[in-house]
């Protein structure tokens, strides 16, 4: 009964406050977003007319493109298997330069001095798209496939170091307390309070890098950097549209062979 | 009797100028085991931690054996926590190890790292982790995750990796809080009695009086940074009790 009472006088002491805020910063941002858009639209002319127009070209691009033509396979299966070497160095060598690098990094396991550079490099090997880096790298080891895996490793430290990182920084201190206080050397404590915390997420990890290797790679070759990015591009070149096809198609079935991989592979760590 | 640890002047202030520990003098002997009571947020839990130095100490001097560790670093203070076990309140376990593995932890300041890592442990220590897993009654759980064990025999492979280590002192931090009455009582005659048959002193942070009065053979009891009590159990009275926690109606 008493409750009965105090409902109404708790509600009306309560008027006026709303259970959900919204700031008005939120609501300008939104504002200013809209507005932009807009006006970059307008900025690089697009218009209605430009765009059917283009769907039109590129009905007869696709019209050309079929049937796919396998003529010059042995061309495609070298290809592939130079971006598959590719994938595969860079993701090995990648994750294992990434390893030290995170666990340099952690700031829940290094003191400043060590996690501000190795989170440095991190950032300097995401800063550009692995295209650029490529370029680069041709310019420093000349053309082919060296250029291409130094490219990728860069991407790939880029990407899993950071990852990693993240993994290590999220484990329990728990467990890493228990192992020190037991007198293990920091190596000890990596590998017996650490890693066990991290390794189903690194496999993860690993695996996602192997896959997405696996498209850089064909990518780099565009610039000259090994794989079958060269063929793709001489392909598009030379209006060969239906040999392009049998490549994208062939490059389509390797990276969703790669997902099946990468899932066998999460299977056997049980992750 | 020979003291293992004497602590003289002990002060921890996390915060400058608000100390958790008020100078803290406290001495153990070669055996017995003491319990610390006293109610949450009196510095129960970092006085225990500053003797293995997880948490650093503001002032005061730890003497363990001859050795003052309240400053060293590095080697010299790994090579002093390979002689101190530590239980914990909630295990810490690493749960992706096995409980061998776990177990073989407790040796991790004896091996090089490479040798860790391949799992290479001389001999006589995996013979001494069977051993431990007979006396604690998991033999059958070599191999099993840690992760697939139950509170209590998580807090039973915590002891049997602090045991590991041949430890000279152990150090028990709430080793029963998580824990069910009748396995709280189980995990305090094992402590009780490991201590016994090692001839190592035993401390424990506990919070159940009535479990502190019955395995204890001196209890210490704490209140806002200072050690109020410290004698028998026999000798704690319920007024003793009162200056400990404050107030009176929970005694009832």
């Amino acid at each position: 009964m008493s409750g009965a009472r105090l409902g109404p006088t708790a509600r009306g002491k309560r008027s006026g406050i709303r259970p959900f805020h919204s700031s008005w910063q939120a609501k300008l941002l939104a504002i200013v977003v809209a507005a932009y858009a807009v006006y970059a639209l307008g900025q690089l002319e697009f218009s209605a007319e430009r765009f059917v127009k283009g769907l039109d070209n590129g009905a007869r691009f696709l019209a050309r493109m079929f049937p796919p033509s396998y003529r010059n396979g042995d061309q495609i299966v070298t290809g592939f298997v130079e971006s598959m070497q590719i994938a595969v160095l860079a993701t090995f060598f990648g994750v294992m330069l990434s390893l030290p690098i995170a666990v340099l990094g952690a700031r829940n396991l290094m003191p400043a001095w060590a996690t501000w550079p190795a989170r440095l490099i991190v950032t300097l090997c995401r800063a550009f798209n692995p295209v650029i880096v490529a370029i680069v790298f041709i310019k420093a080891v000349g053309f082919g496939a060296l250029a291409g895996v130094l490219a990728l490793i860069v991407a790939s430290v880029g990407f899993v170091g950071k990852l990693f990182m993240e993994a290590i920084e999220e484990i329990s201190m728990k467990q890493i307390e228990a192992v020190r206080a037991t007198g293990a050397p920091f190596l000890s404590v990596v590998t017996y309070g650490v890693l066990p915390q991290v390794i189903g997420r690194l496999v993860g990890f690993c695996t996602y890098q192997l896959d997405a290797n696996l498209r850089n790679s064909t990518m780099v070759g565009i610039v000259g950097a090994g794989g079958i990015g060269a063929a793709l591009f001489a392909g598009f070149q030379r209006f060969e549209y239906d040999f392009v096809l049998a490549i994208l198609i062939t490059i389509i079935a390797v990276v969703l062979l790669g997902e099946f991989a990468s899932n066998y592979v999460k299977r056997i760590f049980h992750v | 009797m020979a003291a293992v640890l004497n602590i003289r002047g002990l002060t921890k202030a996390y915060k400058p100028g608000m100390p958790v520990l008020k100078g803290i003098d406290l001495d153990f002997d070669e055996r017995g085991l003491t319990a610390i009571i006293g109610s949450s947020g009196t510095g129960k839990s970092t006085l225990i931690r500053i003797i293995n130095r997880l948490v650093n100490p503001t002032e005061g001097s730890i003497l363990f054996k001859g050795v003052e560790l309240s400053r060293i670093e590095g080697r010299q203070l790994r090579e002093v926590r390979r002689r101190i076990g530590m239980v914990f309140q909630e295990y810490n376990l690493v749960e992706r190890l096995s409980v061998m593995e776990n177990l073989l932890t407790g040796r991790l300041g004896y091996v090089s790292a490479l040798d860790a890592w391949r799992r290479k442990f001389p001999e006589e220590d995996v013979t001494h982790a069977y051993e431990l897993l007979d006396i604690i009654g998991l033999s059958d759980f070599a191999h099993q995750r840690a992760d697939s064990l139950s509170g209590g025999q998580r807090q039973r492979v915590g002891i049997a990796r602090a045991l590991m280590q041949r430890p000279e002192i152990l150090l028990a931090d709430e080793p029963t809080s998580s824990l069910d009455p009748k396995t709280s009582v189980e995990i305090m005659e094992l402590l009780k009695s490991q201590g016994v048959t090692n001839g190592i002193p035993v401390v424990v942070n506990i919070h159940d009086v009535e479990l502190a009065r019955r395995f204890a053979d001196r209890i210490v009891g704490m209140t806002g940074g200072r050690v109020v009590f410290d004698g028998p159990p026999a000798q704690l009275t319920d007024d003793h009790l009162k200056m400990i926690y404050g107030g009176e109606g929970w005694l009832q």
